[in-house]
């Protein structure tokens, strides 16, 4: 492998993980406050692409009121969600509600497909943010650098909104233990409510950004990348932020280089997250960054 | 007395938490003991550890003379050891009946091929158990309801049929965990009496956590007391009642300057 | 036998032959479609029950299905076609040798497919039942995943993603319906007897389940190794019905749609899990039509494609939120309520624990 190449694969790699990284958030802090892999977490990157997709080619707006409604009509579908979805199942059986999480999940993928068709469509590229760099030899996108920037800057705000504000105090508080939370006077709905918001904004980010990357939307856009980045959470240690964006950054960049230095492999390259996710749970179920927790008898 | 279950410098430690710590405890055959200790003492977490849901982080379970440290639940179980729970589990879709012949299912001399085109191998002895547990259930008086859904029975039911589950494992040591939890005086005074019948029928050990303390000083003759995982006390009721330790765990240091 | 049971066991053998019957005169007079559609119902059938056995009966919340299936599709599909059909559809990389010339009849064939496939959830259950709950889930997900990943790869044997043409087509309804049939009494045995419920009380409470001595893992392994079994099975009657199959077939949609099966029958019913493939494979059907262009009051209105799996994925919900025991709960059909309904008194207490 020549460097040229090896260096255009460190560059996809972390492309690639950034966008893990900012999706993982999403299902990390999900799980942390409900115990539940929010299946529909996938299909919000669909929604948000499809909006900011229509938003700009239906009703030439500009790219950057497109996404802001994107970002908004995501988060307030996430939210509904919850409150439709979840919330009335929080005393019912476990499965009860990944059940539940599995049908919102086909529910809006297949929503999708009757909405706008189960053909693939080609993602405009605003010429604002997407142009070519040449350095040398190698030349690259913009959303090589655009794309980490706005991750690490997201993570930078939800660290601290999570470390420092009222609200991300009382996701912890809820987090670490749920009823006593709700006795000392944490409105538990609210907290879980600004959860599903934050992740589901993220989520938008996300999908915005990854269809641009790779400038295609379809209606099952989500559920590859979904299924990996909540892997990725689990990798990290799942209910853990920066165990999080670091497990999506690991597996985004194993991903790659996988496929760049053993390419005859590449058929089994949506394989490889399932084999590390397997791996861990049996291994080291905490992920990287998790703890342990054995169960209260 | 023979003895017949031991502990050696048993601990537990939970993320840098001691819950149990260097505990020795001996048990003859045929006693009823006592576990008594503050609330979070560790009480439950001896069971637990005795029973095999944790493996102790150091020290030794020695029952009737074979170490069982590190050993899964169900051999324990198989070994000789039975249990109840201090908050009820029991099988919630099944009658009580049912609930009593899930402790028969390891003693199945028969295979599930066997079960399927149902020969007579394993409905002869499906039907043993059946009669077996029937019998048990007569013995602990919920016969009337043993068709019953077992989560439709009233509190103190459940705690017996508890109690009855567990005798059908054919123990040799049987754990309760607060038996009489939830139970008023009288209620209380009917499952010693309880305790000491199946004790005799049974020919068993009975080893139990316990809050109510005219339950632990009327049955048990011997009590250990735990605070914070550590043993504090050990003796007869009467020694127990008068130990300045104990007294001063549940009642909190006597401040002398008052 | 008191005489009650005796009486019960009258009917349902007079059930089963009436059935038979039933198919045999269907198979005679019934069109191909309707057939089909039938056929497709004992698939769906089976796939339930099996899953239901893992999810409902166990407690193991199992999204390998679709894997378990493609394995049974696959094996039979290969075992059967002719040698002449296999040289021309693996144009890609040539049938590995010892393959090439293999044709079997379609029983044997069948039963390997479900062998294979109890083989892959065993070794799959060794590691993966160690977890629980959603992970559980994620994990057999992934491993289906792999499963159809590796399907698609290995082409010498699986002609990778072009997938099967030409598969021995088999239309009789004796041969879904006669294994169907054969499944239903198998796990009605099994969750009857002792081990059933030994899975029942893993279900309920494994702490307790596992201080009355019973080891979880071992039996959690044999219900889940069953269910694959018979996962596999349904996969090999599928080959035989739709006769070209490929990997995209055995995604996690299929998985889908048997949950949705057995949740609307109710989760640990085997009869509601019957009753309900029968329901899903006629509204599959029936609800064609939303998909299709129709004239309504002379208006044209086009096909909505789709549709259909949005009805599904709608229904689901509103079921798991609204009306979460399904058709059946944790309920059988039983000849004593209907025995009961019609006058006819048993001289004895009817013993509902009766040992069986």
């Amino acid at each position: 492998m020549s460097l040229d190449i090896f260096l255009q694969n460190v560059a996809n790699s972390i492309t690639l993980g950034s966008l893990y990284a900012l999706i993982a958030i999403g299902y990390t802090m999900v799980y942390g406050i409900i115990r539940l892999i929010n299946f529909a977490h996938a299909d919000l990157l669909m929604v948000a692409a499809y909006i900011a997709f229509y938003g700009m080619l239906i009703f030439t707006l500009p790219w950057y009121i497109s996404f802001a409604i994107a970002i908004v009509l995501t988060t307030l579908l996430g939210v509904s969600i919850e409150r439709v979805a979840y919330r009335p199942l929080r005393s019912a059986p476990r499965i009860s509600v990944l059940i539940s999480a599995i049908g919102v999940s086909f529910l809006l993928q297949n929503l999708g497909i009757v909405a706008i068709g189960a053909r693939p469509k080609a993602f405009p590229r605003p010429e604002e943010l997407v142009w070519n760099i040449q350095i040398g030899n190698i030349s690259f996108l913009s959303l090589t650098i655009l794309i980490p920037v706005v991750t690490i800057i997201l993570l930078v705000l939800v660290t601290f909104m999570v470390k420092k504000t009222k609200m991300g105090i009382a996701m912890r508080a809820v987090s670490r233990d749920f009823e006593t939370s709700s006795l000392m006077a944490v409105n538990v709905n609210k907290v879980i409510a600004a959860t599903f918001a934050v992740g589901s904004a993220l989520a938008a980010v996300g999908g915005i950004m990854w269809s641009m990357q790779y400038p295609q939307v379809d209606p099952l856009m989500g559920l590859f990348p979904g299924l990996k980045c909540f892997i990725a959470a689990v990798m990290g240690g799942i209910g853990s932020i920066p165990g999080a964006m670091i497990g999506g950054f690991v597996l985004g960049i194993c991903e790659v280089m996988l496929v760049g230095f053993m390419p005859e492999l590449s058929g089994y390259r949506d394989a490889f997250a399932f084999i590390v996710l397997i791996l861990i749970l049996l291994f080291r179920p905490g992920g990287i960054l998790g703890e342990n927790v054995v169960e209260k008898v | 007395m023979a003895e017949i279950l031991r502990t050696e410098q048993l601990s537990m430690e939970f993320g840098g938490l001691r819950a149990v710590a260097d505990l020795d405890l001996t048990i003859n055959e045929g006693e009823i003991i006592g576990l008594i200790g503050p609330n979070g003492a560790g009480k439950t977490t001896v069971f637990n550890v005795i029973t095999g849901v944790y493996r102790p982080t150091t020290g030794r379970v020695i029952f009737a003379g074979q170490d069982i440290t590190g050993w899964r639940p169900d051999q324990i179980t198989a070994q000789g050891i039975a249990r109840t729970f201090q908050n009820i589990r029991l099988f919630n879709t099944m009658s009580v009946l049912e609930n009593v012949m899930i402790a028969k299912h390891v003693r199945l001399k028969a295979t599930l091929s066997e079960a399927i085109l149902g020969l007579p191998r394993y409905r002869k002895a499906r039907q043993e158990h059946y009669q077996e547990c029937l019998e048990l259930l007569e013995k602990v008086q919920l016969d009337d309801v043993a068709f019953e859904q077992a989560t439709s029975l009233p509190y103190g039911k459940q705690r017996r049929l508890e109690i009855a589950r567990a005798l059908a494992t054919e123990p040799k040591l049987l754990l309760l965990d607060e038996p009489a939890a939830g139970m008023n005086p009288q209620e209380s005074l009917e499952l010693m009496e309880f305790v000491q019948r199946i004790r005799q029928e049974f020919d068993l050990t009975v080893f139990m956590i316990e809050h109510h303390m005219e339950v632990v000083m009327g049955v048990c003759q011997r009590i250990y007391v735990i605070d914070y995982g550590v043993n504090l006390a050990e003796g007869n009721p009467e020694e127990i009642q008068n130990n300045e330790k104990v007294i001063e765990a549940y009642l909190g240091a006597v401040d002398t300057n008052a | 036998m008191e005489g009650r049971a005796r009486l019960e066991l009258m009917l349902t053998l007079i059930v089963v032959l009436l059935t038979f019957g039933v198919l045999y005169i269907a198979q005679g007079n019934m069109n191909s479609f309707y057939i089909r559609v039938l056929n497709l119902a004992a698939i769906y059938a089976i796939l339930a029950l099996s899953l239901n056995l893992i999810l409902g009966f166990t407690g193991m919340f199992s999204l390998g299905h679709a894997g378990f299936m493609c394995i049974g599709s696959y094996v039979a599909a290969i075992l059967t076609m002719s040698p002449a059909s296999k040289e021309i559809i693996y144009f890609m990389e040539p049938i590995h040798p010892w393959l090439a010339n293999v044709e079997w009849p379609i029983w044997p064939a069948i039963l390997l497919g479900g062998i294979i496939a109890a083989l892959f959830g065993f070794l799959i259950g060794f590691p993966a039942l160690r977890l629980r709950d959603d992970y559980l889930a994620i994990a057999t997900l992934g491993f289906a995943e792999i499963i159809r990943i590796v399907v698609t790869n290995v082409i010498p044997i699986t002609n990778g993603a072009l997938g099967l043409k030409n598969i021995p087509s088999v239309d009789s309804l004796l041969v879904y319906w006669g294994c169907a049939i054969i499944t239903i009494f198998v796990l009605m045995r099994i969750i009857n007897s002792s081990w059933g419920y030994a899975f029942k009380a893993i279900r309920d409470n494994e702490i307790a389940a596992q201080a009355m001595g019973i080891n979880i893992f071992k039996h959690k392994l044999m219900s889940f190794t069953i269910g694959a079994f018979f996962a596999g099975i349904a996969g090999a009657l599928m080959s035989f019905l739709i006769t070209s199959i490929d990997p995209t077939m055995y995604r996690f949609t299929f998985t889908f749609q048997i949950l949705l099966i057995v949740v609307l029958g109710g989760m640990g019913s085997l009869s509601g899990s019957v009753i309900a493939a029968v329901i899903f494979s006629i509204a599959m059907e029936v609800l064609r039509f939303v998909e299709q262009p129709m004239n309504l009051l002379g208006m044209e209105v086009p096909g909505i494609p789709g549709m259909r799996m949005v009805i599904f994925s709608l229904a689901l919900l509103l079921i798991i939120l609204f009306y979460r025991r399904g058709l059946m709960g944790t309920n059988e059909f039983n000849w004593s309520w209907v025995l009961n309904r019609l006058g006819i008194r048993s001289s004895h207490r009817v013993k509902r624990g009766e040992a069986n």
